[in-house]
């Protein structure tokens, strides 16, 4: 026989109060713990939408980053020459070779200087980056002291406006264009015209090298082919891969840091929870008895106020994820310890979460519940009577 | 008094809840702890920064260097004392997970800067002896069991290629504040091998370090030397090094907002938990508080009832929680990922803190209950009797 | 006025409940003397508590006069009517409402501790009063030590240790077995007549009741009529 689940609420909504602060606690744990996956999946969207399948991307041996990379003109010449790399309809490589720097500028409403990355990158770069599109202003001309900025740049950063300039290797550089990086890691950067940027720091080496595939399928005869050229000393990846790997320490550290706290947190919602389990069994021993003189069983018993936990967990995580889902609003600009340089990224929420969430909260309800359940189904009939 | 004694024997009445409770706020008191802890942490090496060093570096970004005869110029400026440098090698030692911070510095003139890290007179020397000796810190020493005489393989990232380093000195803090978990190796020997391999590369140091012979000027100093270099291929930007270390703290504001804004959470939690707790109880005792009042006992002292017993509760798991605080921040300090923080101690600042949260946890979690018991009509109350 | 102590005149008393108007109690007009001894009656609902409760102070008339010891107490503040309740009435409640943490002797300190009186005075009248209600080898036993007829008696000494000018009782034997219901009775009545207390007692027992020297009689609020004992 089952116990009707009208039951089941009812006994939740008459103690409100008790209901509501219990949910609540429940509700921030969920908070939180959505929160932190929330971020991750933002993180991990950022730098898997900053590269393409199709790209290639070359650093020096060892070197890890493209910051600390460098690529000589010779080998960039030799990577532009791979019969594995496509060709644009004038038969030029789609190749672009890049020159990134590392530039400190003050966020607004801080004092001290964030590092931010200004790429230098060749005409064929920008086509390389489908999802990069100039939301405002005009894109730099080849050859001038212009640059565009991202996103983020253009609205957390002083001074990134169009008009303005910046001043660094003994130059003035124009911002003339605002552009759109598709949620990508470029939304966090400053692009210019290689060649100027390295003429300006004084640079002989590329720091990075990005190719356009002909074929997916021919990065393994690629990887083979400059593995067997000795000059060629680089480290390949594909685009896609290099990024994510770029961010694994800052996604690791928001991971273990989210996982310790969820942890830590959902023990004192689950005592929460069980507090008002175990006193909702308490005040209803008479009724625990009425329930069982009238022919339920032990295991209804279990099951009602099981479910009036897992219902509780339910109400919890239901309204932790609606107040987290307010979280996609807001973007998140820190330091991206492997790169050195700010990343913005924003919270996401996949359906995925979602479901993660939920199984969560009722997995605190149902831990929660689970020994107040058992104390309930156990009671003696004539005991739980006598109570009344 | 009576209002103590009722309070205490109300608070161990329903052992099972108030255990329940107890376990949840010193878990709470706990996290909030260690997270304040590791807030601090994030800013220990501002706070371990000397007001008398200065740093100078490019002022594009960290990344650039500046030339080594800037030295030379700098020892010129009015009050510098003792300019050294140092450089970030930014090596792989076996993993990546296993990142300590690594700098190339001058073997000579460093450590008369920094006079909080103590080591052997004999030791020291023997580093200024071997070209590719490697000074380590104490914390360091013990994560990987080195001892004196070790050789380290470090595969570089900047500086590409396998290094090899041997272990001459292991040098202490002077107190708990000074940092122990850095790896120095000599920029005379880096610097050679770079000269053979990127010429170009030669003769660039990453940041000076500058002692002035007078704290109060410090801001003149800085001025000073960056404008020695206006208008040069490499201008400078110069700070106290506290400023310095505060600069990256500010990279990761985020982060560090995330986690004070988290430890706050966890304390709305254990409020809503004991809040709970609270009402559960008054609700029960409803039969109790309206005889109270029928007797003469005003609703102010069925409040103070109330609140005293939230109060109990409340420092009951707070002082069991700070207790523990202690030695899980010393359990988590010397875990790996404890070690990747320069340091990890309990200030007194977050045991206040701590305390803080247990008045505010108390407080509030005694207010709804408190005044619905204080408020109850009498002939209501008596009438849940049974 | 002479020796009236509580004086009722159209007395009502009506509840809401939701957006209804529920009258408990309609036009009741008594009095009653110093000394009385006097038996509410009635069937459930018929308004006997209610009538109790608005004499001991702990619930406010909608309407008519009541006044005790010439104290229109319906105009009091509640935190004066908690001072003139501490002072003035004795409760003696079906259940007892011991407080469970507390001793038996510790209950009945409990009223005293709103007066003036030393800790050594204290002691004194509360080792009298336990003495006098049978329970001086009781005294620091919990009330879950205790029989439901020594709660009562306990009960009974906090409701006169602080000589209080009325003893409200509700269904003072309503939980008691034969037994203890008539040693609590015959206690009442020695109150009554040794110490001369006025006593309102609320009950549904015809035996109970009896031990009043009047009763009275009510139904859907209103007085039937009065039974003086002899």
């Amino acid at each position: 026989m089952k116990i009707p689940f009208s039951y089941i609420f009812r006994n939740l909504w008459t103690r409100k109060l008790t209901t509501i602060l219990t949910a609540a606690g429940m509700g921030l744990v969920v908070f939180v713990f959505s929160a932190v996956l929330m971020l991750d999946a933002g993180l991990k969207k950022t730098m898997v939408g900053t590269g393409s399948l199709d790209n290639v991307l070359a650093i020096r041996t060892g070197s890890e980053t493209e910051i600390q990379s460098g690529i000589t003109r010779d080998q960039a010449g030799l990577l532009g020459a791979m019969p594995q790399v496509a060709r644009s309809k004038s038969g030029d490589p789609m190749v672009s070779k890049e020159s990134l720097v590392l530039i400190s500028l003050t966020k607004s409403g801080q004092e001290k200087g964030s590092n931010v990355v200004a790429r230098g990158v060749s005409p064929m770069g920008i086509t390389l980056r489908p999802q990069v599109k100039l939301i405002e202003g005009r894109m730099f001309r080849p050859g001038s002291s212009e640059l565009v900025v991202g996103r983020n740049i253009n609205r957390e950063f002083n001074g990134a406006e169009i008009g303005q300039s910046l001043r660094f290797a003994q130059r003035d550089w124009v911002i003339v264009g605002v552009f759109d990086g598709g949620g990508s890691a470029f939304d966090s950067e400053i692009w210019g015209d290689v060649e100027q940027l390295m003429q300006a720091f004084r640079r002989l080496n590329y720091s990075s090298v990005i190719m356009q595939l002909a074929q997916q399928d021919s990065f393994e005869s690629l990887l083979k082919e400059i593995a067997a050229e000795v000059r060629l000393t680089l480290d390949v990846k594909r685009e896609q891969i290099f990024y994510e790997d770029q961010s694994r320490a800052l996604s690791t550290f928001i991971s273990i840091l989210g996982n310790v706290l969820t942890v830590i947190f959902s023990i004192g919602a689950i005592i929460g929870a069980a507090i008002t389990m175990y006193s909702s069994v308490a005040m209803r021993t008479a009724e625990i008895g009425t329930l069982r003189a009238l022919g339920f069983r032990r295991p209804s018993i279990l099951v009602a106020f099981l479910g009036e936990s897992l219902l509780l967990g339910l109400v919890g995580g239901l309204a932790g994820l609606f107040f987290a889902s307010f979280l996609q609003a807001i973007t998140i600009s820190t330091l991206n310890f492997q790169s050195f340089s700010q990343l913005a990224f924003s919270f996401t929420l996949t359906p995925k979460i979602v479901v993660q969430t939920l199984v969560f909260s009722m997995f605190m309800g149902f831990v929660g519940g689970f020994l107040p359940a058992m104390r309930a189904a156990r009671m003696k009939i004539v005991d739980s009577l006598r109570a009344a | 008094m009576y209002y103590l004694k009722l309070i205490f024997k109300n608070v161990f009445r329903a052992k099972l809840r108030t255990t329940l409770t107890v376990t949840g706020l010193v878990v709470a008191i706990v996290a909030f702890g260690l997270l304040q802890t590791v807030v601090d942490a994030w800013f220990a090496g501002a706070n371990s920064a000397s007001s008398a060093r200065l740093v100078t570096r490019n002022a594009i970004s960290l990344v650039f260097p500046m030339p080594l005869y800037y030295r030379e110029r700098m020892r010129s400026v009015e009050g510098v004392k003792l300019v050294s440098y140092s450089q970030w090698f930014g090596g792989i030692y076996k993993e990546p997970s296993n990142f300590f911070p690594q700098f190339a510095i001058d073997h000579n003139t460093y450590f008369d800067l920094y006079p909080e890290f103590l080591m052997k007179p004999e030791e020291l020397l023997a580093f200024q002896r071997d070209r590719q000796g490697a000074i380590v810190g104490r914390k360091l020493a013990d994560q990987f069991g080195w001892k004196v005489g070790d050789v380290i393989p470090i595969r570089g990232t900047i500086y590409s290629g396998n290094w090899q380093f041997t272990v001459r000195a292991i040098f202490d803090g002077k107190d708990e504040s000074t940092l122990t978990r850095q790896f120095f190796i000599r920029w005379d020997y880096i610097n050679e091998e770079v000269k053979k391999r990127f010429p170009r590369r030669a003769d660039q140091i990453g940041v000076f370090n500058i002692l002035i012979s007078d704290p109060s000027r410090a801001a003149d100093v800085s001025r000073a030397i960056d404008a020695e270099f206006k208008n040069s291929l490499a201008e400078t930007l110069t700070e106290t090094e506290k400023a310095f270390q505060l600069g990256f703290v500010a990279q990761s504001e985020a982060i560090v907002v995330a986690i004070r804004i988290v430890s706050f959470v966890v304390i709305f939690i254990i409020m809503a938990v004991v809040a709970n707790t609270m009402a559960m109880t008054a609700r029960e005792r409803i039969a109790e508080y309206a005889t109270l009042k029928a007797l003469g006992f005003s609703p102010g002292y069925v409040a103070a009832l109330i609140f005293g017993e939230a109060m109990v509760l409340a420092f009951i798991g707070a002082g069991i929680g700070i207790l523990l605080t202690f030695p899980l921040a010393k359990g988590f300090a010397s875990s790996p990922a404890g070690a990747a923080f320069a340091s990890f101690a309990v200030s007194e600042a977050t045991v206040w803190m701590q305390v803080a949260a247990a008045v505010v946890v108390g407080t509030i979690a005694a207010i709804v209950p408190g005044w619905r018991s204080a408020r109850v009509k009498i002939v209501d109350g008596l009438r849940h009797v049974g | 006025m002479g020796n009236t102590l509580v004086e009722i005149k159209n007395l009502v008393k009506t509840y809401t409940r939701g957006d209804q108007e529920v009258p408990v109690l309609r036009d009741i007009t008594l009095s009653i003397d110093r000394g009385d001894f006097i038996s509410l009656m009635g069937p459930s609902g018929s308004g006997k508590s209610t009538l109790l409760n608005l004499i001991a102070g702990i619930d406010k008339p909608t309407a008519g006069i009541l006044r005790i010891d010439g104290e229109d107490i319906s105009r009091l503040s509640e935190g004066q009517l908690a001072d003139w309740r501490a002072s003035n009435i004795g409760f003696i409640f079906q259940f007892y409402n011991l407080m469970p943490v507390l001793t038996a002797y510790e209950n009945v300190e409990l009223p005293l501790l709103l007066t003036n009186l030393s800790k050594a005075e204290r002691k004194e009248r509360i080792e009298m009063t336990l003495n006098m209600v049978g329970l001086s080898d009781r005294m620091d036993h919990y009330p879950n030590e205790l029989s439901g007829g020594q709660q009562q008696r306990v009960a009974i000494a906090r409701a006169i240790v602080t000589d209080p000018t009325i003893l409200v009782c509700d269904e003072p034997t309503g939980d008691l077995d034969k037994q203890s219901a008539s040693d609590v009775l015959g206690m009442l009545k020695q109150l009554n007549q040794e110490l001369g207390k006025t006593i309102i007692m609320v009950t549904h027992d015809v035996h109970a009741a009896e031990a009043a020297k009047r009763i009275v009689h009510l139904e859907k609020g209103e007085l039937l009529g009065e039974v003086t004992s002899p």
